[in-house]
């Protein structure tokens, strides 16, 4: 599945998070894989995803500036495929238009 | 820069080993620990179990558990379930000899354990000329266990020599064979491999080789240890750097704390885990973790184009065969290392010393266990006391 920035995410139930001082490492348990996240503004992103009906709203709660959300995004996006974040499903979706 | 980043040390280690005892009912001979007889001041399950409660609150992810023999330790089962209780998943490495088939089903069941059976060639006679008569049988006949067991894709675990080199594919298509996972690690000269890895360590040839297989095999586990073949071309997957002390290091069976796992020498000793503040205090603070954290020289290497590739390589390698530490691996792909071990005069390098290798003759062979130090190990409750 596609990262959708309207849809709710949260760390995976899998994932834990250890701060660092470069960022984070993520490691799952799951598939035994450690993720370096090098950066302090998306471990903070990462951590709060679930607080927020979506992951724009996330971004926008953050007060993350425009240029460097594509830069976020993507690593959001990213973060997904490796499996430390996963999307929230069920009545989780943020649908603005209905 | 990750890893710079990773040079100036970690929160808590990503790769921590942890050496549950120095009883073993084999004696290889490259065996990093010197490993035979138990050590009487050995952890107690109480003090094991208060180490792994600190490594859950420093986070540490998981810890590789060996020895010595892990299932040597009666109580290694009920310490290994606590670890994963705890969030801390456990890899450990066994000889496979204990582990009967009780003990791979109750394996099988527990979530957040990787198990890696060791075994040295393809074929029993390349596996038993290190590993000790019997050896092969016995770490085919765990495999089996694990496999029958529903265990899942547990790790074949080689450490590459001079002789088992040509074997590789032969053990790519053991592993295949068994849904298990390949992995090769690189032969140190630590322990009792000091004695025995000149005749032992591949070639010049047969590493150029192990780079090009090991380039074609990603999916090939090597524990990033075969980072000192990186100048030969595109780097191996993995962090390709020493992790001493800054990602890596090792707990002895006493709980010492020692830089990496191949250098069990007072001047790789770091502290222990019995000191005041534990395991924390030694690898936040620590003189020489500090001291291996800071910029190091490149030394003899630094005009080496290559040293960005291989970071000079293995400080253990260097080091016990008496090599300066800020100067080329003694397997150094372009050869600087072969010039520098012929300068090296003949009983210079440090001794690892005799460890905890049994007083008998020449090492190879198993011993017939010794019901007073190597009690069956079966699934049931901890001994009554610690």
């Amino acid at each position: 599945m596609a990262f959708d920035p309207e849809r709710r995410y949260a760390l995976h139930p899998q994932v834990a998070l250890r701060s660092e001082p470069f960022g984070a490492l993520a490691y799952h348990y799951g598939n035994r894989r450690l993720i370096f996240i090098r950066s302090a503004s998306l471990v903070e992103l990462v951590r709060g995803l679930d607080r927020h009906p979506s992951a724009a709203a996330a971004l926008d709660a953050l007060g993350i500036p425009d240029q460097d959300r594509t830069r976020l995004r993507r690593a959001l996006e990213q973060l997904e495929h490796a499996q430390v974040i996963h999307p929230l499903t069920g009545g989780d979706r943020c649908a603005p238009t209905s | 820069m990750r890893t710079d980043q990773l040079k100036q040390g970690l929160t808590a280690p990503i790769c921590l080993t942890w050496e549950l005892t120095y009883g073993c009912n084999l004696a290889c001979v490259h065996c990093l620990s010197s490993s035979g007889r138990r050590d009487p001041d050995e952890l107690s399950t109480a003090e094991a179990e208060r180490v792994v409660d600190e490594l859950a609150a420093m986070q540490v992810f998981y810890v590789n558990i060996g020895g010595g023999e892990p299932l040597v330790r009666r109580d290694f089962l009920d310490l290994l379930e606590h670890a994963v209780a705890s969030g801390v998943g456990v890899k450990f490495s066994t000889n496979g000899a204990l582990l009967s088939k009780a003990m791979a089903a109750r394996l099988a069941t527990t979530d957040y354990v990787d198990v890696q059976v060791s075994l040295d060639g393809a074929s029993k006679s390349t596996n038993d000329a290190v590993r000790g008569a019997g050896s092969y049988t016995a770490a085919r006949r765990a495999m089996d266990h694990l496999a029958e067991a529903g265990f899942g894709p547990f790790k074949i675990s080689v450490v590459v020599t001079r002789d088992n080199v040509a074997e590789l594919d032969d053990l790519e298509a053991l592993a295949q064979g068994y849904g298990a996972q390949l992995r090769v690690t690189r032969l140190r000269p630590s322990g009792r491999g000091a004695a025995t890895w000149r005749k032992l360590h591949p070639t010049a040839s047969q590493q150029r080789h192990l780079y090009r297989w090991l380039s074609a095999r990603p999916h090939v586990l090597t524990g990033d240890s075969f980072f000192h073949l990186s100048g030969l071309g595109e780097p191996l997957p993995g962090l390709n750097l020493c992790g001493a002390g800054r990602v890596v290091c090792l707990i002895d069976p006493v709980g010492d704390v020692y830089a990496c796992p191949f250098v069990l020498h007072d001047q790789f000793k770091a502290g222990s885990v019995r000191g005041p503040g534990g395991f924390a205090a030694v690898w936040h603070s620590s003189r020489l973790f500090e001291e291996l954290r800071a910029p190091q020289s490149a030394g003899a290497c630094a005009s080496c184009g290559m040293f960005d590739a291989c970071q000079g390589g293995c400080m253990a390698a260097k080091f016990f065969t008496g090599l300066p530490l800020d100067g080329p691996d003694p397997e150094c792909v372009l050869g600087h290392g072969e010039a520098a071990l012929a300068r090296v005069a003949p009983g210079a390098a440090p001794s690892p010393g005799p460890g905890h290798s049994r007083r008998a003759p020449a090492p190879g062979g198993v011993r017939p266990p010794d019901p007073a130090r190597l009690l069956p190990v079966l699934p049931g409750p901890p001994p009554s006391s610690g």
